[in-house]
């Protein structure tokens, strides 16, 4: 990258809204620089059929590799040598999580796929029940680019008609596979509960996309777009219905940045990517509009700079605020953008607790490969009636995942079955291991969380990171409100294991406290620089436009107003796509 | 889910031994090796790996033969499959226990001290060593310590170490190839399409 070379937009990241920027941005012809923390990464090095029994220690997770070995991720975790941040508090329960991703893609490339749109409720919480805030969009505004972006990167699922779960129009969706056993049975024994098992959605490729007619539909009036986006349709391979989505897919079937965004953003000659650069700041000029951004070159260590007409932050949430924390400057003191003082503010994340049981109808069913694709059922929520008359202690909802059959051994494969095998070792061991195998289910609920005055982030006063980047101090605690959710999940699913003909090692646990995750355990955190209709309640527009910086953007979780029970990736792609929409669109009107 | 296990796994390798009378458990236990380091956070992951790659083994002979031992009377060879011992889980135990993570110096403690505590046990018992007592005299030891809530109180330490044990065992064996078959996983292989459940699954469910 010449160092005087001046680019349209510049973004920070290369994750979930730094990828779909770039593509958005790209396709219609901007010329833009992305600047990644992490190394390089190239899919097609990711272990697909690599057993644990070839991993050291079979696998399990240590510190280096936090969710398990064969993790996608590269150079990261919830802690990371050289690069700390800090609790203010020293119980856990009152501290923050942070997972961060060093790699190109970020963390695109492990993510659970599970990709369900924000429904109409979801974005005007606080006009249902007086809590939180509405976000400045709608669904209605949002849908057209939830329907772009489905068709983009390949989801599959089906049309159920779910209260605040929103159905894609025709022809969007790819055609979801069919249920586990389990699952099925998990269907047919919920009804009698008033549960609903529906197909989940997931940003996996159950037949390849259609090259033909898809591109033109995403980019119309743009045959080079249509062209490319046709040429990188057609290097994706469908699903093969096997190897776990968390290690990432060398065949392109799933959603992964470096596998959807970045190849045809790059095939456009529009982008250039420079990764090891560790950004410090958002860099200003007199009149305090974005000129560019400051890195450190991990490789050299050396301080550059890069210059663009548009910032783009898609850092990571947290990582977002805490550049903005770092830009702060005579202009802005408390921080860039930061005059409303809402940033830091109303960080969110996934309240989730798990439950699970053993059924003996699941005992030793005829053997055949259960792999498929993630899950491919879960649980809406559903209680919304009751909520409204005031039967629940609770406001917001939760969806119920579950795991059921014979999935891919791992080192706890065998463990803790004590409370049903009375402790057997020897050829009744093995006896027990092949009947219990396969018959156990394990039901998580993953809940929308409240935001609250509670959690937030500041810059540390003292602690810098290996390059001297000052890090942020988190603060953390669930309220009542994810509490008592997580009671009311654990006894639905206890529920569900007696519906199950099955038992369970010990009963719910009725103190929600007691098995609520850690706060960033889930890695769905959002928020810290919110948008909103307010300039003095918000860091950004409806855009995700900073009030005060006209040409700096916020495409990641930050902006996030609310979380609800969905996963956040589908959301942050297409409120990114919109944003890059409103960017060009600034641009040629000469506006930014 | 998958995030929710991997945090207890890593927990419950502190929690387990956490209420052990540590000053008698650890005097077998050698220290790590100074120095050793993990396989660090960007690991190549399309290697095959054996224990010892990353970092020293530490177990001593005579406790590598009580490990293979113990792996042999937990899961022996039958007519389905080969015993643990033959498909180097006694070879994962000792990566295990050498491992320079947090939680693994714990279970060296832990596993180094039930070894000890065994060997004394069959001397006590039978006037011989565990590895060369005959299957009878193993089992009338292993009775007492394979289900912690139904252990004597002086035997509640040793159920401790079993249970550890037999998971890392049972952990050890099941991720290889055998032990996956074994079990009935059928899966990691790449299909054309997935069908869902055949129909005798269903048929077996009341689900036809």
């Amino acid at each position: 990258m010449p160092a005087d070379r001046h680019y349209d937009v510049v973004i920070v990241g290369s994750g979930a809204g730094g990828g779909q920027a770039a593509y958005t941005l790209t396709m219609a012809g901007a010329k833009v620089l992305m600047i990644e923390a992490g190394r390089h990464f190239d899919p097609a090095t990711t272990p697909m059929f690599q057993i644990n029994g070839h991993a050291p220690l079979r696998g399990a997770p240590t510190p280096d590799k936090q969710l398990g070995f064969y993790d996608g991720t590269a150079g990261g975790g919830w802690t990371i040598p050289g690069e700390p941040y800090v609790n203010d508090s020293a119980d856990p329960r009152r501290q923050f999580m942070w997972w961060r991703s060093r790699m190109l893609g970020g963390r695109t490339n492990h993510w659970g796929r599970i990709a369900l749109r924000f429904g109409p409720y979801d974005f005007k919480p606080y006009s249902r029940d007086g809590l939180g805030v509405d976000w400045p969009v709608s669904y209605a505004e949002v849908a057209p680019y939830y329907d772009k972006v489905e068709m983009l990167i390949g989801v599959f699922g089906a049309a159920e008609g779910i209260e605040n779960s929103p159905d894609s129009p025709p022809g969007v969706l790819l055609p979801p596979p069919p249920l586990r056993a389990g699952e099925r049975l998990v269907a047919q024994r919920g009804k009698k509960l008033g549960l609903t098992v529906a197909p989940i959605h997931r940003a996996v490729l159950s037949v390849r996309q259609d090259a033909d007619t898809l591109p033109a539909k995403l980019h119309p009036q743009n045959p080079k777009a249509q062209r490319i986006l046709a040429e990188s349709m057609r290097q994706r391979a469908a699903c093969f219905w096997a190897t776990d989505c968390h290690r990432g897919c060398s065949i392109k079937a799933n959603y992964q940045s470096t596998t959807v965004h970045l190849p045809p953003a790059l095939a456009t000659g529009n982008l250039e990517i420079v990764t090891d650069a560790m950004v410090r700041e958002v860099t200003l000029n007199a009149a305090g509009q974005a000129t560019g951004v400051l890195y450190i070159d991990k490789k050299t260590g050396e301080e550059r700079r890069a210059q663009g007409r548009v910032v783009v932050l898609a850092a990571g949430s947290q990582e977002s605020v805490r550049i903005l924390f770092n830009s702060k400057s005579a202009l802005f003191p408390q921080g860039l953008a930061n005059s409303s003082g809402m940033l830091w503010r109303y960080i969110m994340d996934t309240p989730q607790s798990s439950f699970h049981g053993q059924v003996p109808l699941l005992e030793e069913l005829p053997r055949h490969s259960e792999d498929g694709a993630g899950i491919h059922a879960y649980v809406p929520w559903g209680f919304y009636r009751e909520q409204r008359t005031g039967q629940l202690d609770f406001p917001r909802g939760y969806h119920i995942q579950f795991v059921t059959g014979r999935q891919l051994p791992s080192v706890t494969t065998g463990s803790g079955l004590e409370w049903l095998t009375a402790g057997s070792y020897g050829r009744q061991f093995k006896e027990d291991q092949r009947r219990y195998y396969g018959s156990l289910v394990g039901f998580s609920s993953v809940g929308e969380m409240v935001p609250n005055e509670d959690c937030y982030s500041e810059l540390d006063p003292g602690v810098k990171d290996k390059w001297g980047i000052p890090v942020l101090r988190f603060h953390w605690q669930w309220s009542e409100h994810e509490v008592r959710q997580a009671a009311h999940a654990q006894k639905i699913s206890a529920e569900l294991i007696s519906a199950l003909g099955g038992k369970s090692p010990k009963a719910p646990e009725t103190d929600g406290r007691k098995v609520l995750t850690r706060g960033g355990e889930i890695i769905h955190e959002v928020g810290g620089a919110r948008m909103g209709a307010d300039p003095k309640k918000s860091v950004t527009n409806a855009w995700g436009q900073a009030w005060e910086v006209k040409n700096l953007f916020l495409v990641d979780g930050a902006t996030f107003a609310s979380n609800a029970d969905k996963n956040p990736t589908l959301t942050i792609l297409a409120l990114a796509w919109r944003t890059s929409d409103y960017i060009l669109e600034q641009m040629s009107k000469g506006e930014i | 889910m998958e995030r929710r296990e991997a945090i207890k796994w890593m927990l419950s390798a502190t929690a387990a031994v956490a209420f052990l009378d540590r000053a008698a458990w650890a005097e077998g236990a050698r220290p790590p090796v100074k120095g050793a380091a993990g396989y660090g956070n960007d690991p190549d992951m399309l290697k095959n790996y054996q224990p010892g790659d990353f970092w020293p083994l530490v177990l001593t002979e005579p406790q590598r033969q009580l490990v293979a031992a113990l792996c042999e009377l937990i899961i022996p060879a039958d007519a389905t499959s080969p015993s643990a011992a033959a498909l180097g889980v006694p070879e994962f135990i000792n990566e295990w226990v050498s491992a320079p993570y947090p939680g693994h110096d714990q279970d060296r403690v832990l596993i180094v001290g039930g070894l000890e505590w065994l060997e004394a046990e069959a001397q006590r018992r039978f006037g011989n060593g565990f590895t060369s007592l005959v299957w009878g005299q193993k089992s009338q030891i292993c009775d007492d310590i394979c289900y912690l809530p139904k252990a004597a109180p002086p035997f509640h330490q040793a159920a401790e170490f079993f249970r550890r044990f037999r998971n890392l065992t049972a952990g050890g064996f099941y991720t290889t190839a055998e032990g996956m078959k074994d079990i009935g996983y059928v899966g990691n292989v790449p299909l054309a399409s997935f069908d869902g459940p055949p129909p005798e699954a269903l048929a077996k469910l009341g689900l036809t």
